[in-house]
This record gives C-alpha cells, sequence and structure tokens, in this order.
C-alpha cells in the first residue's frame, strides 16, 4: 500500500494525517510538495486540511492550480484513489475533479465540533462500501467554509447517482442545529463518478486514539485502505 | 490598459456576509436599501493594446481562475488610456 500527502503552503493537517496513514499501513506515506511534477505510482494521495495559500481567492482555489495538480489528475485518470479532507475538498472542488462548491458556513462561524456521518447508499467506492448504509461515525469537523452548494439539478444528480458519501446526522437528544455549517441535503462528503475520489469536511486524522474522544477516523480510514488493497 | 474586476455572488447563492451587514445597516438605522451582496474587486495592467485582446486575457483569466462560475458572476471593465 503505498499512500502519499501532498503540502502546500499553510497545509496544517499534513502531519495527523501521515501519523494516521503511517498507524494503518505501517509505512510512512510519501510527503508531495506542491511543486512536484512527478509523482511515483501510488495507491492512495490524500489532500489534507489546512489554510492553504492563506485561503486567497478563494479557499482551495490557488493550491488547486499548484503543479502537483496535474500529477494528480493523472494519478486519477489511472485509476488512482484520491481524498480530500476539508481544505482537501475545498481544493478538489477548485480543482474541477469535484463538483459544486464549498460556500461560507450559514452562521458566519468558524465551526469546530464533533458532528455524526451517516453512510449513504452510494455507487462502489472503496471509500463507503466498507460500510453498511446507514452507518454512524462520529467525526469532528473544523471550517468557516464548508457548506455544500450546488445547483438543485446537480444535487439530483449526486443524489441519484449515490455520489453522496455521507451526510450529517443528528447526535442523540442533542438539539443544537446537527449540520454544521448548513450545506445543501446535509451533505457531509461527496464521491467522484467512478467513486474513488472522495471530497469530505470532517478530519478523520482527527480521531484515531481514545485519548482524541474517538476512534471513528481510524475506522473510517482503516477501512477505506483495506477496500483499495482488496 | 487598466482592467477592473469585479465578481459577485450569483442570485440564490446564501450570502451571509451580506446578510451581516444588512444587520448591522438595520440597527445603525440605516432603513432604505435593499438586495444587498458582497463581492470583490480585482485590479491589474493587462499589457495589450488592443482592447479586444485585453477583454479576451481578462475573460481568460476569470473563467480560468478568478471567478468560482458555480457561484460567482464576473464583470471586466477597461478604462481606456490609463
Amino acid at each position: 500500500m503505498r499512500t502519499a500527502v501532498t503540502i502546500f503552503p499553510g497545509s496544517n493537517c499534513d502531519r495527523d494525517m501521515i501519523i494516521a496513514l503511517k498507524k494503518i499501513t505501517g509505512k510512512t506515506p510519501i510527503k508531495l510538495w506542491h511543486k512536484e511534477t512527478e509523482v511515483p505510482n501510488l495507491d492512495l494521495i490524500v489532500i489534507p486540511g489546512g489554510f492553504s495559500f492563506g485561503d486567497y481567492l478563494r479557499c482551495g482555489a490557488l493550491a488547486a492550480r499548484s503543479p502537483i495538480i496535474k500529477s494528480i489528475k493523472n494519478h486519477i485518470s489511472r485509476g488512482g484513489a484520491v481524498l480530500g479532507v476539508c481544505n482537501g475538498f475545498q481544493i478538489l472542488i477548485e480543482a474541477k475533479l469535484l463538483p459544486g462548491s464549498l460556500i461560507k458556513n450559514k452562521k458566519l462561524l468558524f465551526t469546530c465540533k464533533k458532528t455524526l456521518l451517516e453512510i449513504q447508499n452510494t455507487l462502489p467506492s472503496p471509500f463507503c462500501s466498507g460500510f453498511k448504509v446507514g452507518t454512524t461515525l462520529e467525526i469532528p469537523v473544523a471550517h468557516n467554509e464548508g457548506n455544500f452548494f450546488a445547483s438543485k439539478e446537480m444535487v439530483e444528480k449526486l443524489e441519484g447517482e449515490g455520489r453522496i458519501a455521507f451526510k450529517y446526522k443528528q447526535i442523540k437528544n442533542n438539539k443544537n442545529s446537527f449540520n454544521p455549517n448548513g450545506s445543501l441535503n446535509d451533505i457531509a462528503g461527496i464521491l467522484s463518478k467512478n467513486g474513488r475520489v472522495l471530497g469530505m469536511m470532517p478530519h478523520p486524522e482527527r480521531v484515531i486514539n481514545k485519548f482524541q474522544g474517538g476512534i471513528d477516523g481510524l475506522k473510517f480510514l482503516s477501512t477505506s485502505i483495506e477496500h483499495l488493497v482488496g | 490598459m487598466k482592467v477592473i474586476i469585479n465578481i459577485s455572488l450569483k442570485n440564490g447563492v446564501l450570502d451571509p456576509e451580506g446578510q451581516a451587514i444588512k444587520n448591522s445597516l438595520l440597527n445603525l438605522g440605516f432603513k432604505d436599501f435593499n438586495n444587498i451582496r458582497i463581492g470583490k474587486q480585482i485590479i491589474l495592467d493587462i499589457d495589450k493594446i488592443n482592447k479586444s485582446e485585453v477583454l479576451e486575457e481578462a475573460n481568460n483569466m476569470c473563467e480560468t481562475i478568478l471567478a468560482n462560475t458555480v457561484i460567482e458572476n464576473y464583470k471586466i471593465d477597461i478604462l481606456e488610456g490609463k
């Protein structure tokens, strides 16, 4: 299992992701600096969270035009898998590798809290097929622009094609709004047409140890990696 | 040629920043306004002489990176002779 984590100026979840991937695969992932134009054959590239290029212009806009993106596109065209978390999701959308847009949170607040994700009925995907539909995972979010927005037709299309990976779900007895950002249809993550590119706002790498308050992130990442290998 | 590009959110796209400013204006007693929207302006010089070439270049920039056409509109103004 060969994995890599991309790093842009302003990425800040790269080390956590590297620790998580090493814990699961036993091998340290390759670090890919944003200026690199050639990448070796990989099974999984992870674009981690952060504030690439200071969120200038739009979140992910400048990162999505970096040299490394071309290599990521090649990797995808070879059938390679890509996971974009938070800013990584924003970058995938800005690079037009996933549809829609991520706009400012409805309440205008940077939101950092636990969310409950419900696995949806998706097309075959290494990221979701290892879970029963309706499985819930408790994974935190931390973002200011995670409000998924797209045209009504696009959202319907995504729903119809089974490309919504997970949605936010109400945490038991918690009457506060369970959708942290106001995203359409409570969307928390979406898949590419072939199911091998996933963008998600929640941070699985932040819940991989009990002392972090949970291990659902580890569960999600290790199940995904098992299905990539299998 | 000096070019001014105005980027604004499309109709129907949630603009919480605009809403927050609207509330502040109302709190301050400003009542006679409507339809507040936030946008951004990008000003640059494009090194071409011909106006149509400048427009084409600016258009290209907007489509490639400056605007996210899923949620944003853009308007290009060319200030001739500057």
